[in-house]
């Protein structure tokens, strides 16, 4: 067969995201139809930046997860194929089989693997992660960060002391200390994982708490439905195969494997751990000088003369009215955790070396820049594309926020 | 101000000391110091050779001891073995045993012995920094004059295609880390295959003899990305200084819309940057790192990366404390200089 020409292959690659093209059509014609109803999000349709930027995420969300259904992937991302080595975009797969793509869209990596099927891949490692990372790390961030700007005083040194203490190591250090086998085979990253993922149930318990206490018949039952669906889902990330830490010389026993809901490989979660580990800070002073700020409003003056408590007007006085700002941060800082994911994967840390994610694609390609750029730029411009959408999608917020 | 700078120095100090002590911690757990075991002795030991080799050179001992030996407030660790071979932590290969001294720590000036290198560490460090001084004097030379230019012509006329399209530019470059960047221009600029090689992949070379065609994309790659920050900051800024009331007086008595800007809002406009520029410091020393292994430049960051991958526990110390130092002062001097520049701050 002949290889494939470059407009043979811009529209073979544009056909496979077909779902992807589908899916982003649809999200933006029902949104841009109930905009009005649709508060913030609605207002990002009046931005043209926002809406680039809504979209470029949306377009890699839609990879990661269609491509996770293997909708869009024409080979197996680990799967080598002999004679395929280094080969230009557009080469037909040798001898190629009933059930197999004829092609390697964008040309074979240096073990011969499909370097389309693995950029596609590499989303949904960064679709899973990073969000859910920032997720966390905001968790940590606002409920640390409330009561240091609310109260002050020695909590407030103390937190920030210990914040300005992480900001203060270069994260590379910090990635080289923490994100090594040696130290997965200490159990750190499962202690650690044991702190950070306490600050979700806390602030979910707090949140609720101080809304309902007044009303307990509501909320006892409430606060137990949530605090154990919380509780279960933190034993099952945090407990790994039925023990908590397996270090070999000594094990920790956890949940037991019939009720453990899903595993996280060690390699995964010391990622996760370390990325909400130096994100956390950096949200905390945010959320620190906005309650700073805030506290001393009026309305806040208000809720202290009815008589609430100091969670409530922190998390339900304060944290709304803070929300502008921090959903901006939000989408920049997915950004900054998609960045800092490819660093750990370019550093080859933390990941298995064949896994498909961005960074570590980027790292094996650099090796061969000078004579085939194929395998390394697919994956640096879909991360270049990511971080520039949300980005955009932050600006967008930005000035949409800022307008009311 | 006095008392200000003491207690911040203060806080430097106690700072340090945490992160130097949580380093120390992390490389002395035990799977790392099996790996420098295996490294420094052979791959194949047994735990109890091990056992035996870490026990023999003081590594066993307990961890506020190793580290006040560290810091040269405990007497060094001193073993002399059946076959008359003196091991320590002070020992120095070429170094008589009666020569070594008892205490050696940072309050000695003596900042240890490099497994890896197999050097003092002092020497290296010194020497490394040497190299990546350089490069970051080249990168604030780029970077600096032209984020401000960028910043300032995009944020004195909000809203024209000026600044749409400069703001554009710093955002991509924001949106760029350092390994992206730095691949598509390695692609664009150096390979055979797009063929324009215009400069060098490699900037081993700009050790001995740097040169434009070796030394420029480095230098690119680092600035580009710190770049758009302070572009956006001082775009921020301009704006808002442009809209206030006394460049519109200005305006109104008839000066010249350059005169305005060049003596009237620059001023005013780079107080913000200042602190963003001092505090790009640290973000710039993640750069370094990347760029130096991306572009094989022997400096700062490879150091760490090796000190880091070898356990080599002295180094990486010495390491961190740099890049803790870096940090810590640049902050220092951007809380001071901003108050310098801005006249309605005081320090109580």
């Amino acid at each position: 067969m002949e290889p494939l020409g470059t407009f043979e292959i811009i529209a073979r690659v544009f056909w496979q995201f077909t779902s992807v093209w589908i899916a982003l059509i649809i999200l933006f014609a029902v949104s841009v139809a109930f905009k009005r109803r649709l508060g913030l999000y609605g207002k990002l349709f009046d931005s043209p930046i926002g809406m680039v930027g809504f979209a470029l995420v949306m377009f890699w969300v839609f990879t990661g997860i269609f491509g996770a259904m293997e909708l869009i992937v024409t080979h197996d991302p680990l799967a080598q194929i002999s004679g395929m080595k280094n080969k230009v975009p557009g080469t037909p797969v040798p001898g190629s089989e009933e059930g197999i793509y004829a092609y390697y869209l964008l040309g074979g990596d240096n073990l011969a693997r499909d370097v389309f099927s693995r950029m596609v891949t590499g989303a949904w490692v960064v679709v899973q992660i990073a969000p859910l990372a920032t997720l966390f790390a905001f968790m940590v961030g606002i409920t640390l960060g409330l009561p240091a700007g609310y109260f002050g005083g020695r909590l407030d040194t103390l937190l920030s002391f210990l914040s300005n203490l992480i900001l203060a190591f270069p994260v590379i250090l910090l990635f080289y200390l923490l994100v090594t086998p040696e130290i997965v085979a200490t159990g750190m990253p499962n202690y650690m994982a044991a702190v950070l993922f306490v600050f979700p149930i806390v602030f979910l318990g707090v949140l609720l708490n101080s809304r309902y206490y007044t009303q307990p018949n509501f909320r006892t039952p409430l606060l137990v439905a949530v605090l154990g669906v919380a509780i279960w889902l933190y034993l099952s990330l945090i407990s790994t195969g039925g023990a908590f830490v397996d270090a070999g010389t000594y094990r920790i026993p956890g949940l037991p494997k019939l009720v453990d809901l899903f595993d996280v490989p060690g390699g995964v979660l010391v990622v996760f751990v370390s990325v909400v580990f130096v994100n956390s800070p950096t949200v905390f002073r945010i959320v620190r000088g906005l309650t700073l700020d805030i506290k001393t409003r009026d309305y806040v003056a208000a809720a202290q003369t009815r008589g609430e408590g100091a969670w409530y007007i922190m998390l339900w006085e304060i944290l709304p009215n803070a929300r502008g700002p921090l959903i901006v941060d939000f989408c920049l800082r997915i950004g900054y955790t998609t960045i800092l994911l490819g660093t750990l994967g370019f550093f080859g840390l933390g990941l298995p070396p064949e896994s498909p994610d961005w960074g570590s694609t980027i790292n094996e390609g650099r090796k061969l820049l000078s004579i085939y750029l194929h395998p390394a730029l697919p994956p640096a411009l879909a991360l270049l594309s990511l971080v520039l959408g949300l980005n955009l999608l932050a600006d967008g917020l930005r000035e949409e926020s800022l307008r009311d | 101000m006095g008392l200000f700078i003491l207690r911040r120095v203060g806080v430097m100090l106690l700072t340090a000391l945490c992160l130097t002590f949580v380093v120390f911690f992390m490389t002395n757990l035990y799977p790392n110091l099996e790996k420098l075991a295996k490294t420094q002795g052979n791959q194949r030991m047994s735990d109890e050779q091990v056992e035996a080799w870490l026990e023999n050179r003081g590594y066993n001992d307990p961890l506020l001891i190793k580290y006040g030996r560290w810091l040269g407030v405990v007497p060094g660790f001193v073993n002399t073995m059946e076959d008359g071979q003196v091991l320590g932590s002070c020992v120095r290969p070429g170094v008589e045993p009666e020569d070594t001294p008892s205490f050696c720590g940072i309050l000695q000036g003596d900042w240890g012995y490099s497994t890896r290198f197999k050097d003092e560490v002092g020497g290296i460090v010194a020497k490394r920094l040497g190299n990546t001084g350089y490069l970051m004097m080249w990168v604030m030379i780029l970077m600096v004059p032209t984020a401000l230019m960028v910043g300032v012509l995009a944020g004195m006329r909000e809203g024209t295609k000026l600044d749409r399209s400069l703001s554009t530019f710093s955002i991509i470059t924001t949106a760029t880390p350092e390994y992206v960047s730095g691949v598509i221009f390695i692609a664009v600029f150096t390979s055979s295959a797009v063929g324009l090689k215009w400069f060098k992949g490699t900037a081993t070379q700009a050790m001995e003899n740097p040169t434009f065609e070796n030394f420029f994309l480095p230098v690119l790659t680092i600035a580009l990305y710190g770049m758009g920050y302070i572009a956006r900051m001082t775009r921020a800024s301009m704006t808002e200084v442009m809209t206030a009331q006394y460049i519109r007086t200005a305006r109104l008595k008839g000066v010249s819309f350059p005169n305005i800007v060049m003596k009237h809002a620059l001023r005013n406009a780079l107080i913000a940057p200042f602190t963003v520029i001092m505090l790009q410091f640290p973000w710039l020393l993640n750069g370094v790192v990347i760029v130096e292994t991306l572009f094989n430049y022997k400096g700062f960051g490879w150091i760490l990366v090796e000190a880091a991958g070898n356990n080599d526990i002295q180094l990486l110390l010495a390491v961190s404390v740099v890049s803790v130092f870096v940090v810590l002062v640049t902050q220092l001097i951007s809380d001071i200089g901003y108050v310098y520049l801005n006249p309605r701050i005081r320090i109580s």
